[in-house]
């Protein structure tokens, strides 16, 4: 990859004894939306901390646009915008005064940053709120007021940490559209962390798989997908009750196991890759009324839960 | 973001030293509009006006023996007289370190709990800036607030009394005010450093007003046992030269002196003097400069206490996590 944005090798940070981010190795160009996808506590705020030269690291090397983070913070820091998780604002200024202090912090002259302040109001939709204390904002408007305000600077890099929780779904498809927009139009950089998978592979060009600090897959969303060799999981809709549905089943090498789910007439039935249509059709031989069959997933939400399995049962 | 330069080149338009200038502008903004403003403002305005009625009174009682008494003016800050128990430079050391804790206890906490510190810190400015620009704040109001009550008084000493204050007169309170607001730096000094150490405001609030109960309650008790420890039990002189001694590591007692000292020019010393000294004396005033020498180690002390606290508080944040 030519021109490389962010690089971070072997990056790890410790505290104590506890191995936070054990020897990461990252590697984001401009244009580019990167995710880092894994349960809370992964590592993924620390990571991002490290980036921006808040938290130093115990160990490796980070380059951020050619700067070393910990050396330059303030050049590092003037070109990096970065939405929090749980992004919090001055309760008594309104939405509009909070922008205006980043803005003047980011030293932009008083009219540009007014006038971006307008834009920028209107592109995530708080024009109407704008002069209302942000203490009356929902948790949603304070993180499309984030959004906002990690963008006053112009950011040649964006750092999300779990930009689409508390948001309702309308709004995260906004906002994934506005992150989409940045990085093809603008050729920004951006780097958003989530342990929400569904919502964010979509707008991902790459992610990594984030597990207890260690990078467990890295890659195209649907490459890692490919290379899943884990079950599939298959939802089979029929009125036949459980014992049937075992009984047909019985014998069968690919199915791994079957399970009744929460809802009435529907079952999890777990199988070897690549055979479904081999259940399918046992299934109606052995007579059984079908009313649907569905791939519970067939996409990272699998991959995912493959490596939290490996993690909580180390069985191979 | 309609236009067409959308990410900023790079370059070196980031002035150093600006970052804190911003920070404080934005803290005094919000402590002028703050609750906490208004509430002090009350009970300082009600303090100064009731102490100030009851020195007036009391200069005019004895008005007629009073000619020739010097700096008459500054009298008003420091006699009292029924049923007001104290004079007004009393009021203010005593109220000084609530000013102070008021606007420094919640500097860091108050960022924590609001969840705005990890925002704030990722804009291009250092963190020391964070922290100096909400003490700069802090005592740009309090010097306000002391400086309208200074004036406040002087008005209703001139305009109930009729004393026009002199120039000399005039220096000892500007002098003073500068020494009253370093006080003041020292309590902001002590609860900033209290709301780096805790994560909520309520408990370093708590700490710094506990600190401040103690010293100015049982201070005498604790410097009196401690002189006991190190002076001779039979030598009361000696013993009281220690407890003095030992008490101006209080910043209330090298307050008090420095207050006593620059606004009464017949006040010489702020050590303990014996009847022979001050039978053998020649009574004459001290200048202001004289006055300041005398206390300028009390100023001195109190400067490096606050320095040495800003800057406990100062080493601590810069190695803190920015998540609580």
């Amino acid at each position: 990859m030519a021109n490389p944005t962010i690089v971070a090798s072997r990056l790890t940070k410790k505290y104590g004894e506890v191995t936070v981010v054990n020897a990461l190795d990252l590697r984001l160009q401009a244009g580019e939306v990167f995710g880092l996808l894994g349960p809370n506590g992964a590592g993924k705020t620390t990571t991002i901390l490290m980036l921006l030269g808040l938290i130093e690291p115990t160990s490796g090397s980070i380059e951020v646009l050619g700067l070393d983070p910990a050396r330059n913070p303030l050049e590092v820091k003037s070109r990096v915008g970065y939405l929090p998780d749980a992004v919090g604002f001055y309760d008594s200024m309104t939405g509009r005064e909070n922008l205006k202090f980043t803005a003047r912090l980011n030293q932009l002259p008083k009219t540009e940053g007014d006038q971006r302040i307008v834009e920028l109001l209107e592109e995530v939709g708080l024009t109407e709120a704008a002069d209302r204390p942000t203490g009356t904002y929902s948790r949603g408007m304070l993180q499309r007021l984030g959004i906002a305000d990690a963008l006053i600077k112009r950011p040649a890099i964006l750092i999300l940490d779990e930009p689409t929780t508390s948001i309702d779904p309308e709004g995260v498809a906004e906002m994934l559209a506005l992150i989409r927009n940045l990085a093809e139009d603008r050729q920004v950089t951006v780097l958003l962390s989530s342990h929400l998978l569904h919502q964010v592979q979509a707008v991902c060009d790459r992610v990594a798989i984030f597990v207890k600090g260690t990078v467990v897959a890295q890659g195209a969303p649907h490459e890692l997908a490919a290379k899943n060799k884990g079950p599939e999981h298959v939802e089979v809709h029929t009125t036949a009750d459980q014992a049937k549905v075992r009984a047909a089943l019985t014998g069968k090498s690919f199915v791994q196991s079957v399970q009744p789910a929460r809802v009435p007439n529907v079952y999890m039935i777990q199988v070897n890759r690549g055979s479904t249509n081999q259940l399918i059709a046992s299934l109606v031989q052995a007579g059984l009324e079908l009313s649907g069959v569905r791939r519970a997933s067939d996409d990272l939400d699998e991959v995912y839960r493959g490596y939290f399995h490996r993690e909580e049962a180390p069985v191979g | 973001m309609a236009d067409s330069a959308v990410i900023a080149p790079p370059g070196d338009r980031y002035r150093l030293g600006h970052g804190w200038k911003v920070v404080a502008r934005k803290e005094f903004a919000d402590h002028l509009l703050s609750a906490r403003f208004y509430v002090l403002i009350l009970i300082l305005g009600v303090a100064a006006a009731g102490a100030v009625f009851a020195a007036s009174g009391g200069i005019r009682s004895v008005a007629p023996s009073a000619v020739g008494v010097p700096a008459l003016f500054l009298k008003l800050f420091t006699v009292t007289a029924e049923p007001v128990p104290f004079p007004l430079v009393v009021f203010i050391g005593f109220l000084a370190p609530l000013l102070g804790i008021m606007f420094g206890f919640d500097a860091i906490s108050g960022e924590r709990s609001q969840g705005t510190l990890p925002r704030l810190l990722a804009q291009p400015i250092h963190r020391d800036e964070v922290i100096l620009g909400k003490f700069v704040a802090g005592l740009a109001v309090v010097g306000l607030m002391l400086l309208a009550l200074v004036i406040f008084v002087s008005g209703i000493g001139i305009f109930r009394l009729g004393l026009i204050p002199t120039p000399t007169e005039i220096g000892r309170l500007a002098v003073w005010l500068v020494v009253a607001v370093i006080y003041v730096g020292f309590w902001q000094a002590l609860a900033t450093l209290a709301s780096v150490s805790v994560p909520r405001a309520a408990t370093s609030a708590l700490i710094a007003i506990g600190i401040w109960l103690v010293l100015s309650l049982f201070g005498g008790f604790i410097f009196r046992a401690a002189a006991n420890l190190v002076a001779p039990a039979d030598d009361q002189g000696a013993l009281l030269q220690a407890e003095v001694t030992l008490s101006r590591i209080s910043p209330l007692t090298l307050f008090s002196e420095s207050s006593t000292l620059l606004l009464d020019p017949t006040e010489r010393t702020v050590d303990l003097v014996t009847f022979d000294q001050i039978n053998r004396a020649i009574v004459s005033d001290l200048t202001l400069t004289q006055s300041l020498l005398v206390v300028w180690p009390q100023i001195v002390g109190m400067i490096a206490l606050t320095a040495a606290l800003f800057a406990i508080a100062y080493v601590l944040f810069m190695r803190q996590e920015v998540r609580a």
